[in-house]
């Protein structure tokens, strides 16, 4: 039998793809987040290395006993459950227990993701769900922060890190005055500012991934470039947060930080960055995520000047999530030909 | 290896577009970059084909009524002889394709599947390449409706594939005006290249035809729309008009747009040239422009002023499924096993589409024959045959609704479809806009079947809207 009669294969068109892939995508984020953890490492030392190892290997095993559970084909090939573990232990501060690492991953993926029929249902980014509810559950141990740099960090682990299940650490080291304030805390508890250089390359205490915003932005740019990420996002974010700090500190510079403070200090890097970029729970148009952007930087303002918590970045995001798809629903293209051109209109 | 090239080369120009160092070629909003896979072929000049030994001629071959016959079994015709009239204003012409005996006209199989009636013809051993001569529709004595009468006497449809009759495009609506004609030589489908051979071997061709459908509609202007990786095309099309001594010549111009997928289609090349939309629903007359495809002009140029109709027509065969790829001026009703023999077949034949990769239709046989729009065929083999990739969840990266050319929203449209609300796409997410260029399909990392699900979408819709 010759070529010219054997059984063609059907498809319809196209029968070419640009071969995108949602493992592709996901992979070049965890590589775009690998500076920011190896850094996390360099400060906060094996601590840091231990709780991102816990905090992904939390992630990924929930999703695939979740999927096991529910009869799918395990997920964890297409890599999202890893980001979110990565983004998830960046975002927790330095010290904070093993167990309830585990716990705040658990709650990640199984409430955060798979409980709203997994990857590309997700209202809200699964990291951020994991990381509200340990700030609801444990709000001491949420806001007390290892300290950055400390000279034995790469042979002992803080005592908190390891303690039992179910049991609060003991925290002796705030009264020996080893743990540190962050540059936020100290600014609006203790009207003390940090120097925006050092919050530019990251030597400050806060949460593990929260420090180095030249790394932050380094794996942006990447993502940026190969269209992974939505540039607009972030800038529309950089923007509003800009313009509002902006106006605040020349009204009353001693109590409003500068812009470059508020952009550098605390989550706003990491959170503008990686996590409000979610391609999952952010709207799709490009009209749509300016909106969203500027709505995290007035969220995140309307937090950190007047709200309780010296943080509102996580906070802001969330609610952004749960607006994305009426931001979407506002913000569909305008169809060709819908508008009526000039000549149409004779 | 080419497309990385090709994808530096567009970033490179992107970047110095960027810095305001040089002209960035006009272009549409939307659309994708697939390998271009011209190379196989773009250098191959036209080379004529022999004549199979029994030719099937279709007399549908175009969108419209099916001609009538005027021969009958038994009956022997010579290369270039009417065998079927036009049935009423929505059909054309049919020609002989070469000299020799009406064996019987008969169902044979079509590209759509259904059979449908033709002519089976088997050549004389002896026909020789040469037309007889008809009656000339002079230019310069001939009124718009007799050039618009011998557009359809000469068999011509819209020859990129969409197969509508020419003369039907060029009878303006009473109420409408035409005032510029845009000639479509984006030829955007990867790997067809033969209305770039067209433009390169026949410039003269393509500047007669423009003179014919210029005064046929009455356009001021006529815009030969190029692609920026065919400009050797525009550069030919450009000396050829500087060189012929006609004075319509002066209202045609050559312009080359940015290679985009779907450049081609009449919508995006328009706003390219122009800068203007067509309405949505509506056709380009309704703004002043009518699209001619550059080897329709062509082919009027060439055989209008001898009183020929189409006995042959140029296509591409190309694919890494072929030994021997080219462009081929080839007898219509050459059926496409006796074509794929002559150029020869990998063993890993696995895929044959009628057109390009992009929107072309697979074949499920190849007993069909190459008709009027026909513009080429691609063969894959195994090895370039599309993973059937499983579907994944839309993770809402956007990317479809970048690249969708008419700025529809692929990724809502896909969850309606999934959910089979069907009256809810086309009502408020504009479903029956689409023109099924694939570009969603494309770029999707999910693997989402999109225009798929919406050529089927449409179709339900429309058989609702008319039971209703």
């Amino acid at each position: 039998m010759t070529a010219l009669h054997k059984t063609l294969q059907i498809q319809t068109s196209p029968h070419i793809t640009a071969g995108h892939s949602v493992d592709a995508i996901m992979r070049n984020v965890v590589w775009a987040l690998l500076p920011t953890s190896a850094f996390s490492v360099y400060v906060f030392g094996l601590a840091a290395l231990l709780t991102l190892i816990v905090a992904t290997l939390t992630c990924v095993l929930t999703e695939h006993f979740m999927c096991r559970r529910s009869g799918r084909a395990s997920s964890i090939g297409d890599w999202s459950a890893v980001i979110t573990g990565l983004l998830y232990g960046l975002t927790l501060p330095p010290g904070l227990p093993l167990w309830m690492v585990v716990l705040g991953g658990f709650i990640a993926v199984g409430l955060g993701k798979y409980l709203f029929g997994g990857l590309g249902y997700n209202v809200f980014n699964p990291a951020l769900v994991g990381r509200a509810f340990l700030q609801a559950a444990f709000p001491t141990a949420m806001t007390t922060w290892g300290p950055a740099l400390a000279t034995d960090r790469f042979v002992s682990l803080p005592s908190s890190l390891l303690a039992l299940p179910f049991q609060l650490p003991s925290y002796q080291s705030i009264t020996d005055g080893v743990s540190s304030a962050t540059p936020l805390a100290l600014m609006k508890f203790e009207q003390q500012l940090t120097e925006t250089v050092d919050l530019f390359t990251g030597i400050t205490a806060g949460s593990y991934g929260e420090t180095s915003a030249l790394l932050i932005l380094a794996g942006g740019l990447y993502l940026a470039a190969r269209k992974m990420l939505n540039w607009r996002i972030p800038v529309a974010i950089f923007i509003s947060v800009s313009l509002i700090s902006g106006i605040f500190h020349s009204l009353d510079p001693y109590v409003y930080p500068s812009v470059m403070f508020t952009l550098f200090s605390g989550s706003l890097m990491l959170g503008a960055v990686f996590m409000a970029t979610d391609m999952v729970a952010s709207p799709m148009t490009n009209k749509g995520v300016i909106i969203y952007g500027a709505v995290i930087g007035v969220l995140i303002m309307v937090i950190r000047n007047w709200g309780g918590l010296p943080e509102g970045v996580m906070y802001a995001i969330l609610l952004a999530n749960a607006l994305s798809p009426h931001i979407d629903a506002m913000t569909q293209p305008v169809v060709y030909g819908s508008r009526k051109s000039k000549r149409g209109a004779e | 290896m080419g497309s990385t090239r090709r994808q530096i080369q567009l970033s490179l120009t992107a970047v110095m577009q960027k810095l305001g160092l040089g002209k960035a070629p006009p272009t549409f909003v939307g659309g994708v970059h697939p390998p271009e896979s011209k190379s196989l072929t773009a250098d191959a000049a036209i080379k004529q084909f022999p004549f199979a030994p029994v030719m099937n001629i279709p007399l549908s071959q175009h969108i419209g009524k099916p001609s009538i016959p005027v021969v009958s079994e038994g009956q022997e015709v010579y290369r270039g002889q009417l065998l079927a009239k036009p049935d009423g204003f929505m059909s054309v012409a049919l020609h002989s394709p070469a000299s020799g005996l009406i064996q019987r006209i008969d169902m044979m199989p079509s590209i759509s599947g259904k059979m449908l009636n033709g002519i089976y013809l088997e050549p004389f051993p002896g026909s020789t390449q040469e037309v007889a001569e008809g009656q000339a529709c002079v230019l310069e004595n001939s009124a718009p409706e007799q050039i618009i009468q011998a557009i359809q006497m000469a068999g011509i449809v819209g020859l990129g594939g969409a197969a509508f009759p020419t003369h039907a495009k060029l009878k303006i609506p009473k109420d409408k005006s035409i005032d510029t004609l845009i000639i479509n030589g984006a030829e955007c489908e990867p790997y067809l290249t033969n209305d770039y051979r067209i433009m390169l071997e026949q410039p003269e061709h393509v500047i007669t035809g423009i003179g014919y459908l210029l005064k046929a509609t009455g356009a001021k202007k006529a815009i030969i729309g190029i692609e920026d990786n065919k400009q050797a095309a525009a550069d030919r099309l450009g000396q050829a008009l500087k060189s012929v001594n006609v004075d319509f010549a002066k209202n045609i111009s050559v312009e080359v747009a940015q290679t985009k997928y779907p450049q081609g289609a009449e919508k995006t090349l328009i706003t390219a040239l122009l800068g203007l939309q067509v309405p949505s629903r509506g056709l380009p007359i309704d703004i002043g422009v009518v699209v001619i495809n550059v080897t329709s002009a062509a082919e009027i140029g060439r055989l209008l002023p001898h009183g020929r109709g189409i006995q042959e027509r140029i296509i591409t065969i190309s694919g890494p499924g072929v030994r021997k790829p080219g462009n081929y001026q080839i007898p219509i009703g050459t059926p496409l096993r006796f074509a794929l023999e002559y150029v020869g077949v990998s063993e890993a034949l696995s895929q044959v589409y009628l057109g390009g990769p992009m929107m072309g239709q697979a074949l499920p046989s190849l007993d069909i024959s190459i008709t009027k729009g026909t513009s080429g065929f691609v063969a894959f083999t195994e090895e370039q045959t599309r993973n059937t990739n499983e579907e994944q969840p839309c993770i809402h990266c956007s990317y479809c609704v970048d690249a969708c050319p008419l700025h529809l929203n692929p990724s809502q449209l896909g969850i309606l479809a999934l959910n089979e609300r069907y009256q809810a796409m086309a009502e408020q997410y504009h479903l029956m806009d689409c023109f099924e260029c694939g570009s969603c399909s494309f770029v999707c990392p999910s693997h989402i079947p999109l225009v798929q699900r919406f050529r089927a979408a449409k179709g339900l819709v429309k058989k609702q809207q008319a039971s209703s």
